[in-house]
């Protein structure tokens, strides 16, 4: 059997509940190191819940509470001592509709690096160059930097927050079905830049769709109810799933 | 088929029960200019503009009537009370909106709105009882000026009082408006909430922002019962400090009307006062639809 060569995010005992209401339970899985790892799952199942434990966005609600452990190089996102802002910073996040910020698409790649300190004209040029090649985006907006972000089609938008998440320098890419607003040829772009990123990235998608995860996955959680119920090497769970709901999902009888 | 006839009626019949109302506020809002024009004409058609807006003497028994000290007091009392309330509410809204656990959310936002059913009368009252004698005995000493306390300071703090419901509810909703995720978008690249905040919540909301402040300006300008109360009513000299009596034109006219009117002309230049507190108003209200166009163009 093999087992993936580092774990980049160890998730331990992780709980949450949202006002009392269980949506994660008792989650415990390695996350590869610079490999894609597919979140699938029926709605509901916590698939969402469990991508913002990963950078501490489950805080930002209400009456909720988290209990357990997730480390990351080590060290527990959820240590009442751990630094968020510096958490968050080592992921790129990518949400099912792109929300770029209300400036223009320029200052949506810079946005991050500013915030970290970097001031110099010269690098910034540099940096949103750079990011904005990175995810393919470049060529479609090299003349307009100055327009707003909201003046670009919905999946010139995804990519801009794709730029714009990778111009803070992570090491991780946490994406929620980010291609589900989007047509075949943009998702197509999506999933493009994603397999040209898994060497340097470690990457956990949330998706719907089984051939995307099929597509892209190295390696596949499967979760039912805010349960883990399987997990391993793609291969493995498409072809070998040893749970029953595993199967029931993967040949389409639960969805 | 019957059905879809229907409900096409029903839209064609909403669109011109719209369109109806909107005309009938039209017609009266330059109705009111026009009955306003006629009724001032006695003092617009014999004094020149420039004296009637810029001169301060108001002398109805001689015939004097220059509107500038009424003009200048509004500004000031206006103003003051802008200045006086910004700040605050922004920051409150801030906080209701950003910060605040839901339990205080809820609880402070039946208060506010209380604040805006009170009387106005109650407002002057309570400046009367606690604005006036704090102005005039802890303030003004605090400054080395003398002052009765009946100041445009009183009336900029009663007024920016009545405003902070105004304020803090449209700001909140306007600041609640802006989609979780784009927040969230801020936070995962790093930013620390108040930095969210700053480049992103308020950006997003600046249009929303500048309307409440336009709609507070627009009631304090129009803010007739509790200024009059406090502002003092002076009508020899124009307020050069916070702490002079100001005459806002409101109280002006709410204070005259009716007596003396058998001095000539004196009703018409009341009547030039309305017009000219009415296109102040008016104008105001242009400039900021304008410049909420250029937001949204932005
Ligand atoms: N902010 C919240 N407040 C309360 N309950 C929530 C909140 N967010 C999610 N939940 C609940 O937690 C459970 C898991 O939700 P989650 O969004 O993680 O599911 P999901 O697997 O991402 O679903 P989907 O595939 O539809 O996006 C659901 O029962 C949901 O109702
Ligand atoms: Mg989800």
């Amino acid at each position: 059997m093999p087992e993936p060569s580092t774990t980049h995010i160890s998730v331990r005992n992780l709980s949450v509940h949202y006002g009392g209401q269980p949506a994660l339970k008792n989650v415990s899985v390695n996350i590869p190191d610079r490999k894609i790892t597919a979140v699938l799952g029926p709605s509901g199942c916590g698939k969402t819940t469990f991508l913002r434990c990963l950078n501490r966005l489950v805080d930002t609600v209400d009456g909720v509470s988290v209990s357990g452990q997730v480390l990351v190089d080590g060290e527990d996102l959820f240590d009442p001592a751990a630094e968020v802002t510096h958490i968050r910073k080592k992921m790129g996040l990518l949400s099912q509709r792109p929300y770029p910020l209300p400036m223009s698409i320029y200052d949506n790649v810079a946005y991050g690096p500013r915030i970290h300190g970097q001031s110099d004209r010269g690098e910034l040029d540099a940096l949103v160059e750079h990011h904005l090649k990175l995810a393919g985006l470049w060529d479609e907006v090299k003349g307009r930097l100055r327009a707003p972000a909201t003046s670009l089609s919905i999946g010139q938008q995804q990519r801009l927050c794709l730029a714009r998440g990778l111009a803070v320098g992570p090491e991780i890419i946490l994406a929620d079905e980010p291609t589900s607003a989007l047509d075949p040829i943009s998702s197509a772009h999506i999933e493009g830049k994603f397999k040209e990123l898994r060497d340097q990235y470690t990457i956990v998608i949330v998706t719907h769709i089984l051939r995307q995860a099929r597509r892209l996955a190295d390696y596949v959680i499967f979760m039912y109810m805010g349960e883990l119920v399987e997990h391993g090497p793609a291969a493995e769970v498409f072809n070998a799933p040893r749970e029953k709901q595993t199967r029931e999902y993967i040949s389409g009888v639960i969805s | 088929m019957e059905d879809n006839s229907a409900r096409l009626f029903n839209d064609r019949l909403i669109r011109r029960l719209i369109l109806a109302l909107i005309v009938v506020v039209n017609v009266l809002i330059v109705g009111i200019v026009l009955a306003l024009c006629v009724r001032s004409w006695p003092i617009l058609d014999g004094t020149p503009l420039g004296r009637l807006l810029f001169s301060t003497e108001w002398h109805p028994s001689t015939g004097k009537f220059g509107l500038l000290t009424f003009i200048v007091g509004t500004f000031a009392v206006t103003a003051g009370a802008m200045l006086l309330a910004v700040p605050p509410c922004l920051l409150s809204a801030i906080y209701l909106s950003e910060y605040a656990p839901r339990w205080i959310r809820t609880l402070s936002a039946p208060l506010i709105d209380l604040l805006a059913g009170i009387p106005s009368v109650i407002y002057g009252l309570w400046g009367v009882l606690v604005i006036v004698p704090l102005v005039q005995d802890r303030i003004a000493p605090l400054f080395g000026v003398k002052s009765t306390g009946y100041s445009v300071l009183a009336a900029a703090v009663v007024l920016a009082v009545m405003i902070v419901p105004v304020l803090v509810h449209i700001s909140v909703e306007v600041m609640k408006a802006v989609p979780r995720e784009l927040r969230e978008a801020s936070l995962s690249l790093g930013a620390t909430r108040w930095e969210t905040v700053k480049h992103v919540v308020l950006r997003k909301s600046r249009s929303g922002l500048f309307a409440a402040g336009v709609l507070a300006t627009s009631r304090a300008l129009g803010e007739t019962m509790a200024v009059l109360m406090v502002a003092g009513n002076y009508v020899f000299a124009l307020p050069r400090t916070p702490f002079d009596q100001a005459y806002p034109l409101p109280a002006l006219i709410a204070n005259n009307y009716g007596e003396m009117l058998s001095m000539p002309h004196y009703e018409a230049a009341l009547m030039a006062a309305a017009l000219v507190l009415l296109l102040i108003v008016l104008i105001f209200n242009v400039t900021s639809q304008a410049i909420l166009l250029r937001f949204a163009r932005a």
